[in-house]
């Protein structure tokens, strides 16, 4: 019986702290860094930005673009995100588009972002009463200068909190991107290990995550105590 | 009983109905009121006092009838709406204020994107609104920081700034704790004093004996009867009216 070796803090370095895998794939690790902060950037903005769009599309009130529009939200707040971006990097090249790993994952999380976006922004606009509107009409603005003025600023300063959440959670989803081969930070730290054969390198990438979500998650909280409401 | 001939009229409106799904509010009002006039308008809760002010401006779509305020006729089409709702002002129970604001920038907001003036012209037309109110000294405060009777009266200049021809008040002192509404009543009275045509939905008997030229009485959306207001609070001539009058000197 005596085969097994004694677990011991020195082996468990060896295994998980190699320094001399670590300092061979650190490049690649940041490389995969790099990809996937400015991989999460686009997503931000543009799932921000059209969920923004989406919900004053709907306060105009079209029955129809209405329908569309909750349809929609609904279908990427139920799909998975990776069931949605292996749809699109599978699915769209038999279509005649080849959007490749980083637009299939960035077009994903984006949408997926988009849908959570706009029920936030709409629960806001619909949050500010009703006398807003009709104080700001009475005075001559129009339905857009009502909006952009009056009502906008409360919404915004009520979707803060959960939108902040809500973008933390989705950008995380990056690392679904190693699915479809992206080579983000875990995709880097997963093909070092299978070519060290060594798993210290995964210990790199969740540094790498951390350095990167740490401080997004503390500027979050910042942002949820500055945004309390308060009248 | 003091009915304005069409002439000096500023604001007239006829035929007025109004229909909320099965429900029929304004079952046929005429409203006219001259220019310089103070008309108080009472009635029990539901009887569709606030819908007809909400008609004058537009708030409500009529359903049918005609409202014409200083020889614009609000409900053609091809008004431009925004552009009229700067000669009506209009005051609600609630205030409505933008919380993210400061007093002046609620005063002067309407100033800036309707009237198009600039920002120095707006905030020197906003101070001497807000002093017109006997705020002056708050103009950078936030609603938040305002008490009631003082939000109100931001509410007045806010509309006031705009140089409206016709001022509407929706229970302006409904929500206003009891010392407070003196306060508000007082720059009501002066904005009377100063020429300013007004239409006041509101339950302060007292008030109404004061400043009102005109009492209206309006019950199951039907203006009852209507005159001067020692006639209408002190001798109505309808049994509904006197009921009224009754229930209210109670509380």
């Amino acid at each position: 019986m005596g085969g097994a070796p004694p677990l011991s803090w020195h082996r468990f370095a060896e295994v998980f702290l190699n320094t001399a895998v670590m300092a061979k794939y650190l490049p690649d690790i940041v490389s995969g860094f790099f990809l996937t902060v400015g991989l999460a950037v686009l997503v931000v903005i543009a799932g921000i930005a059209a969920g923004l769009a989406l919900a004053l599309l709907r306060s105009l009130a079209i029955r129809p673009l209405t329908w569309l529009i909750v349809f929609v939200v609904d279908l990427f707040r139920a799909l998975p995100p990776l069931v949605v971006i292996v749809l699109i990097y599978f699915g769209l090249p038999s279509a005649g588009l080849s959007p490749g790993a980083f637009g299939a994952t960035w077009a994903s999380l984006s949408l997926v972002l988009m849908a959570f976006a706009e029920e936030i922004f709409w629960a806001g606009i619909t949050a500010v009463p009703k006398g807003q509107w009709e104080a700001a009409r009475s005075t001559g603005l129009s339905f857009r200068q009502a909006l952009g003025w009056v009502v906008l600023p409360q919404a915004i300063r009520l979707t803060v909190p959960p939108l902040t959440n809500r973008t933390i959670a989705i950008t995380k989803g990056t690392a679904l991107g190693s699915v479809v081969g992206l080579a983000e930070i875990l995709s880097q730290a997963q093909s070092a290990v299978s070519f060290s054969f060594n798993p210290s390198p995964l210990l790199l990438g969740a540094g790498a995550y951390l350095v990167l979500f740490l401080p997004v998650v503390v500027l979050g909280r910042w942002i949820e105590t500055r945004f309390a409401w308060k009248r | 009983m003091t009915h304005p001939s069409g002439s000096g009229a500023i604001l007239e409106a006829h035929g007025l109905h109004k229909h909320f799904g099965a429900l029929h509010v304004l079952k046929g009002v005429d409203l006219v009121v001259a220019e310089r006039e103070l008309v108080f308008i009472i009635g029990p809760s539901g009887s569709g006092k606030s819908t007809l002010l909400r008609c004058l401006n537009r708030l409500e779509d009529p359903s049918s009838g005609t409202v014409v305020v200083d020889g614009i006729d609000m409900l053609d089409r091809r008004t431009d709406i925004n552009h009229a709702r700067q000669r009506i002002g209009m005051v609600f129970q609630a205030f409505n204020l933008y919380p993210h604001m400061t007093a002046l920038g609620n005063v002067t907001l309407a100033l800036r994107k309707v009237a198009g003036k600039g920002r120095a012209e707006a905030e020197a037309i906003g101070r001497a609104a807000l002093a017109r109110v006997g705020l002056a000294d708050r103009a950078e405060h936030t609603p938040g920081q305002l008490s009631g009777g003082q939000q109100q009266r931001v509410a007045i200049a806010r509309a006031i700034a705009l140089e409206p021809r016709v001022m509407l008040f929706d229970e302006p002192t409904s929500a206003l704790d009891p010392e407070l509404v003196g306060s508000v009543l007082e720059v009501m009275r002066a904005l009377r004093e100063s020429g300013m045509t007004m239409v006041v939905v509101s339950h302060e008997m007292g008030f109404a004996r004061a400043a009102a030229d005109r009492v209206v009485f309006i019950d199951h959306g039907l203006i009852v009867e209507q005159g001067k207001p020692a006639q209408v609070l002190g001798n109505p001539e309808h049994e509904r009216t006197r009921a009224f009058i009754r229930q209210v000197a109670r509380h």
